[in-house]
């Protein structure tokens, strides 16, 4: 029970002394989430909007598959992405592996059903009369589209936290396409089962309570986010 | 509407192929290396890497897995040179092609390990004595079952002590982990376990020399654990790097090298013994 209390006195001291190992995996943990989520969300937003808005035939057996994939789990997609971005793999050119974008386009695939999912649900609960009020205004296609988009903002942001969390919490893919390489590709999931596997579980804990932290700051700037509008 | 939404999709693709571009150049003087975890684990690659930089000028990456996956990475091109410990599986990898230039480094030893009041009562007893005492006994054993160099030790002892591995038996823990995790695993059900010594040394400091576990059986001479470096074949992945690779074999057996793993020490044991020939 003591690693709890110690683990705890560390994180504190990794955080205020500005540990060059610590600060490493942060950075590369910030950089790999930001371009998973800002990469989701450019494909699920657009994706979930016309998954929500339109109908059209089988769109329902196509948002069973999006939920499902909300199942996804981590090893599989490194198996999977680990297979096309091997050297001998048909992307192998491309030399991703065990790189910081490599890491990224898998977890782009893990949290992409999330952004697809929340989003049509959105813009699936809006009020009917929206769409046809906006027509009558004359607006444009486009115009729909943002204005839809708009009104259904916070549950788009909620779509993109929640996608936020699980990226920046994984620890399956960054392993098997990142290969937790020191000052590179070691994120503070990879480094906390580092720890774990060294039998440093307070340095362990210690980290895990880094990432929370981190967590936590992000949520703090959405809320304020929200207040302000 | 159609033209809009298509325009949405193609922008967001292009958008999504240009974060992940650029990920290729820079990468030059690079030495992507697989190693097992009791070379990581135990902190001596740690030391060597920024002594590699110094002394060449080449970034030594590595990652650390089994010496089954790790061959396994090797394989698939995807790393440059292996740092590994298991030879017959090596020599076999070298002999269908996959790897060229193997050569000896360094060596520890496997010991076993197990609770300190050995209830087993196999302290000092030999290899195979100790295992026909597990088996006929039931008594609690964890095995790494990973396909690691450890692992693969520890089935060719079951064979050479000709006992049948005891795969389904409920007194045989295969914890599909770490060596250092099997180790607590073995701490935590009272079980014993073999480990490369190197580890278990990194074990004790953990618990400031004070472990639950203990060495039981040690010395034999089936217990020895080489470790070698082999450089992928570029023949079959022409992206190898094995002019790098080649650099990185003679400097891991360069006297001064050489010493310097001699000199890594945790609580002033040696770890390692280097052993490349001339």
């Amino acid at each position: 029970m003591d690693y709890l209390g110690s683990g705890f006195l560390r994180a504190l001291v990794l955080l205020f002394s500005g540990d060059p190992e610590t600060f490493s995996a942060v950075t590369t943990t910030l950089e790999v989430s930001s371009l998973s989520i800002l990469a989701s969300l450019a494909l699920g937003i657009p994706g979930g909007f016309i998954l929500g808005y339109f109908e059209f035939p089988g769109k329902k057996q196509l948002r069973a598959l999006v939920d499902t994939l909300l199942a996804l789990p981590t090893v599989v997609v490194g198996l999977v992405v680990y297979a096309f971005i091997s050297r001998r793999g048909p992307l192998g050119e491309m030399a991703l592996l065990f790189t910081v974008p490599g890491i990224a386009l898998a977890q782009t695939i893990l949290v992409l059903p999330i952004v697809v999912s929340l989003t049509a649900t959105a813009v699936e609960g809006l009020d009917r009369r929206l769409r046809l009020t906006l027509i009558t205004l004359g607006a444009n296609a486009r115009q729909i589209a943002l204005q839809t988009l708009l009104e259904a903002r916070f549950a788009v942001l909620t779509a993109a936290v929640t996608a936020y969390g699980r990226a920046i919490s994984e620890v399956g893919i960054s392993m098997m396409i990142g290969g937790n390489i020191k000052w590179h590709t070691r994120t503070i999931t990879t480094a906390v089962a580092l720890e774990t596997g060294k039998g440093e579980f307070a340095m362990g804990i210690a980290l895990g309570i880094v990432l929370l932290t981190l967590a936590l700051l992000v949520n703090a700037v959405l809320v304020t986010l929200r207040r302000k509008q | 509407m159609k033209k809009i939404t298509l325009f949405s999709i193609a922008l967001s693709l292009f958008l999504f192929t240009g974060l992940f571009a650029g990920a290729a150049g820079a990468a030059d003087q690079v030495l992507m290396m697989a190693t097992t975890t009791s070379t990581d684990n135990t902190g001596l690659l740690n030391d060597l890497g920024p002594m590699f930089k110094a002394d060449t000028g080449v970034e030594l990456k590595w990652v650390a897995v089994g010496t089954g996956n790790a061959l396994e990475l090797g394989k698939n091109c995807d790393v440059d040179v292996l740092l590994v410990h298991a030879p017959a599986t090596e020599l076999k990898y070298v002999a269908d092609g996959y790897g060229v230039d193997r050569r000896e480094i360094m060596f520890n030893d496997f010991i076993f390990v197990g609770p300190k009041g050995d209830p087993a009562g196999v302290k000092g007893k030999s290899v195979n004595e100790a295992l026909k005492t597990f088996a006929a006994r039931k008594i609690p054993f964890a095995s790494r079952g990973d396909n690691s160099g450890t692992h693969k030790m520890e089935l060719q002892l079951w064979k050479a002590a000709g006992l049948p591995v005891p795969d389904k038996e409920t007194w045989y823990i295969q914890t599909g982990q770490g060596m250092i995790n099997t180790i607590n695993i073995a701490a935590e059900r009272d079980a014993y376990t073999l480990t490369d010594r190197g580890t278990f040394i990194k074990y004790e400091a953990n618990w400031k020399g004070e472990p639950p576990l203990a060495i039981i059986v040690e010395g034999d001479a089936a217990l020895k654990n080489q470790y070698s470096v082999i450089a992928v074949n570029p023949a079959r992945c022409n992206k190898a790097k094995y002019d790098l690779a080649t650099k990185f074999s003679e400097w891991m057996a360069s006297a001064k090298i050489q010493k310097a793993i001699a000199d890594f020490k945790l609580m002033g044991k040696q770890l390692f013994f280097p052993n490349a020939k001339k």
